[in-house]
């Protein structure tokens, strides 16, 4: 049984994680068209507040807890900072903006590598050390918080877009800029905090991430592609497809790592999204708008 | 008004060509050099000048990207070497004359450092490569121009070249001594963890055949690529398995992510202890996760007792190094200079030719104990040791050889190791 069990549990997790890095994707590039390659660093950027935090709260597990509030905040700054300096200019151009953030990407990454003591990870909160029996399967709690982390940012994410005024604001911006600003609706305000909350949400995700592994320049790169395939395959402009997508993404790895291999899993995988977006360009889901496409 | 559906389509198309060019980038830096392989007609004429009173020497370390927590030492701890032989009186009363190149972790990189330090800097020997892809971009181009590369890291064996000397261990001198002290501990079942390139393939395709004639059954076997951190599903693998042991051929930073999910897993080292032959001292605090217990096999610990050992450390301690530990591959690095020193005064020339013929049974008092070059196959003789890490995050001896272990790189000394399967390796090896 726990054959079976161990990379449902294992593979949902790793959605959980992926979910974290597109639902950022999902609000800059799903509802705003831009595509922020720098993303996958302030993801990086969410790991090194861990770090950080980790050096001056001594205990691991507040540690853990003082960074995520932090991670978001830093990750989400930069964003904001990315957006003032660079993207505001380009948001009829998304090809010019997938350049000019692979550029910001390459900078982030050197400055990392030059400033991050290389090699030290982030410690293990000691909280996270134990396991919870599942059908015979010793289910690490460290997945178990990747997933509640993932369900809180998304309900968050999620509440903030149907139930209040500033959703509505964004919302109303992504179906018709025009419209929203004869409206009274200040939509470079609105365009600035959407950015901020996305990129915030990558923070979430590099703490996230930083208890899977080490942290490394790379760290940012492995989660950004898929990401993108995630929030592409979901269908553009709605959340439930990006939640979907993950899951599966991250189910569907985890069952093939276990029945071939590591590496073959993430072959195979790719090369399903990629087919499945031959077969639905538009992704899982797509959002009907009256604009005048 | 904008048009959102148009843009979301370019977004699309957009997002399409950059993984693809992201994809194609990855696996292009992954590959080394397809420099012609085969021996030039004739080597350039060298253009090597020691007519004054220095001599230059190349080192190629990463100083940038994912290897430079490791190859920064290594380029530290030869630069200390050279400060230490000029304080002497240098090599036939030469003074050494660094020149650092930055590998930067892109194996072509290293290749191109190489010609450019043989041809443009005149550099006598070359020093430096920690990957194995590195050496193998490098190996062609000292071939070439009949140069000489010293390389310091353990590695996988099933190679030899005139034009390189490896300071640190072939299998026989680290993995066989490993799977020798596994049966003496009563092992029966193993499980075998690598990343996924040509040291570990290689590594567990031979363990594979030394535990059927030990009698140590492999109960599984997996590989992660080496730029993915994440090893769980893996480990639920050997949580199912059960293995008396692992033997972790995991390199890099990877092996962060393979302990934090063997310790979120809940395995333990006193029930499923790891052997490692990638983790030092260096690593061992940095794992994100408590490795005490766990073991490893080099040939040089910190704490191996020798006068050789003990002036290392002090000096390491006092130069201003990026720590204040000392490792296996650090060890060869400095060694290798050493060695360079003494079979060039041996050959009483810097002649690449003239150094080939003098070396063989050139020996250095290293920290490790003495090591003697074999002329034949370019390694050197080794001791091997087991070390399993304590509180400190020190290695305790567990285990070692009886005596230096002669490098037998092509496992030639092995009946088990069939010549079929040694062909087919060195050709899949490249």
């Amino acid at each position: 049984m726990d054959s079976l069990i161990a990379p449902f549990l294992n593979g949902t997790a790793d959605g959980a994680l992926l979910l974290i890095a597109a639902l950022g994707l999902a609000l800059t590039f799903g509802q705003m068209g831009v595509i922020n390659m720098a993303h996958g660093e302030f993801l990086l950027a969410g790991a090194v507040c861990a770090f950080w935090t980790q050096q001056v709260v001594a205990s691991t597990d507040v540690s853990i807890l003082v960074a995520l509030p932090v991670a978001f905040v830093v990750a989400g700054l930069l964003g904001l900072v990315l957006e003032a300096t660079i993207l505001q200019w380009m948001y009829d151009r998304p090809l010019d903006t997938l350049l000019a953030t692979v550029g910001v990407s390459l900078a982030l990454q050197q400055i990392f590598l030059q400033n991050y003591p290389s090699g030290v990870p982030v410690e293990k909160p000691s909280l996270l050390d134990g396991q919870i029996d599942v059908l015979g399967y010793a289910w690490p709690l460290r997945q178990v918080f990747t997933i509640v982390l993932a369900v809180a940012c998304l309900a968050a994410l999620g509440a903030l877009l149907k139930y209040s005024s500033f959703g509505r604001r964004i919302r109303a911006t992504v179906q018709n800029r025009a419209l929203a600003e004869t409206l009274g609706v200040a939509t470079r305000s609105v365009d600035r905090m959407t950015f901020f909350i996305g990129s915030g949400l990558a923070g979430i995700g590099g703490v996230a991430a930083s208890l899977i592994g080490g942290t490394n320049s790379q760290m940012g790169t492995r989660y950004i592609i898929l990401a993108f395939l995630v929030v592409v395959a979901g269908g553009l402009g709605q959340l439930r497809g990006t939640v979907i997508a993950a899951w599966t993404v991250g189910v569907v790895t985890a069952y093939l790592a276990d029945w071939t291999t590591g590496s073959l899993a993430q072959v195979i995988t790719f090369v399903l999204v990629v087919v499945f977006l031959q077969v639905r360009p538009n992704g899982l889901f797509t959002v009907r708008t009256r604009g005048l496409a | 008004m904008r048009n959102h559906t148009t843009i979301r389509r370019r977004a699309f198309a957009a997002a399409s060509v950059l993984v693809f060019t992201l994809t194609t980038a990855a696996c292009g830096g992954a590959k080394a050099t397809d420099d012609d392989d085969k021996p030039a007609a004739k080597p350039a004429e060298s253009c090597v000048d020691v007519s004054g009173d220095t001599v230059k020497l190349g080192f190629v370390n990463s100083l940038t990207g994912a290897m430079a927590i490791s190859e920064k030492t290594v380029s530290s701890v030869l630069g200390m070497a050279a400060e230490e032989i000029n304080a002497s009186g240098g090599i036939m009363g030469k003074k050494i004359e660094p020149v650092q190149e930055d590998g930067a972790t892109d194996w072509p990189t290293f290749a191109e450092k190489t010609e450019k330090l043989l041809t443009d800097d005149c550099v006598a020997a070359v020093f430096g490569g920690w990957t194995s892809s590195s050496r193998k971009a490098m190996k062609p181009v000292v071939e070439k121009h009949n140069g000489l590369l010293f390389y310091p890291v353990q590695y996988e064996g099933l190679e030899a070249s005139k034009n390189i000397y490896y300071t640190g261990a072939t299998t026989n001198q680290q993995i066989l001594p490993a799977m020798e002290f596994l049966k003496a501990e009563g092992v029966k079942t193993l499980f075998l963890a690598g990343s996924d390139y040509v040291f570990p393939r290689t590594a567990n395709a031979i363990i594979k055949l030394y535990a059927a004639e030990l009698g140590i059954e492999i109960v599984g076997e997996e590989y992660v690529p080496l730029d993915k951190d994440d090893w769980t599903t893996q480990v639920s693998k050997i949580v199912k398995a059960k293995p008396d042991f692992i033997f972790n051929t995991i390199n890099g930073s990877s092996n962060v992510g393979f302990v934090k999910a063997y310790t979120d897993a809940g395995l333990k080292a006193e029930t499923t202890p790891i052997i490692s032959v990638s983790i030092a001292e260096e690593e061992a605090p940095n794992m994100g996760a408590s490795v005490e217990g766990q073991y490893a096999a080099w040939n040089y610990f910190q704490s191996v007792e020798s006068p050789a050992n003990e002036k290392f450390i002090k000096d390491w301690v006092a130069y201003d190094g990026p720590s204040d530990v000392t490792s296996d591959p650090m060890e060869a690095a400095y060694i290798s200079l050493y060695l360079y020193k003494a079979m060039v005064e041996k050959a009483g020339s810097f002649d690449v030719d003239k150094i080939n013929e003098a070396a063989d049974g050139v020996s250095f008092d290293a920290p490790e104990g003495k090591v003697v070059i074999d002329g034949e196959n370019h390694h050197i003789s080794k001791p091997g040791l087991i070390g399993k890490i304590n509180a400190d995050n020190q290695f305790d001896v567990v285990w070692s050889s009886d005596a230096p272990i002669e490098p037998d790189p092509f496992l030639k000394g092995y009946d088990w190791f069939p010549e079929s399967t040694r062909d087919a390796l060195v050709k899949a090896a490249g």
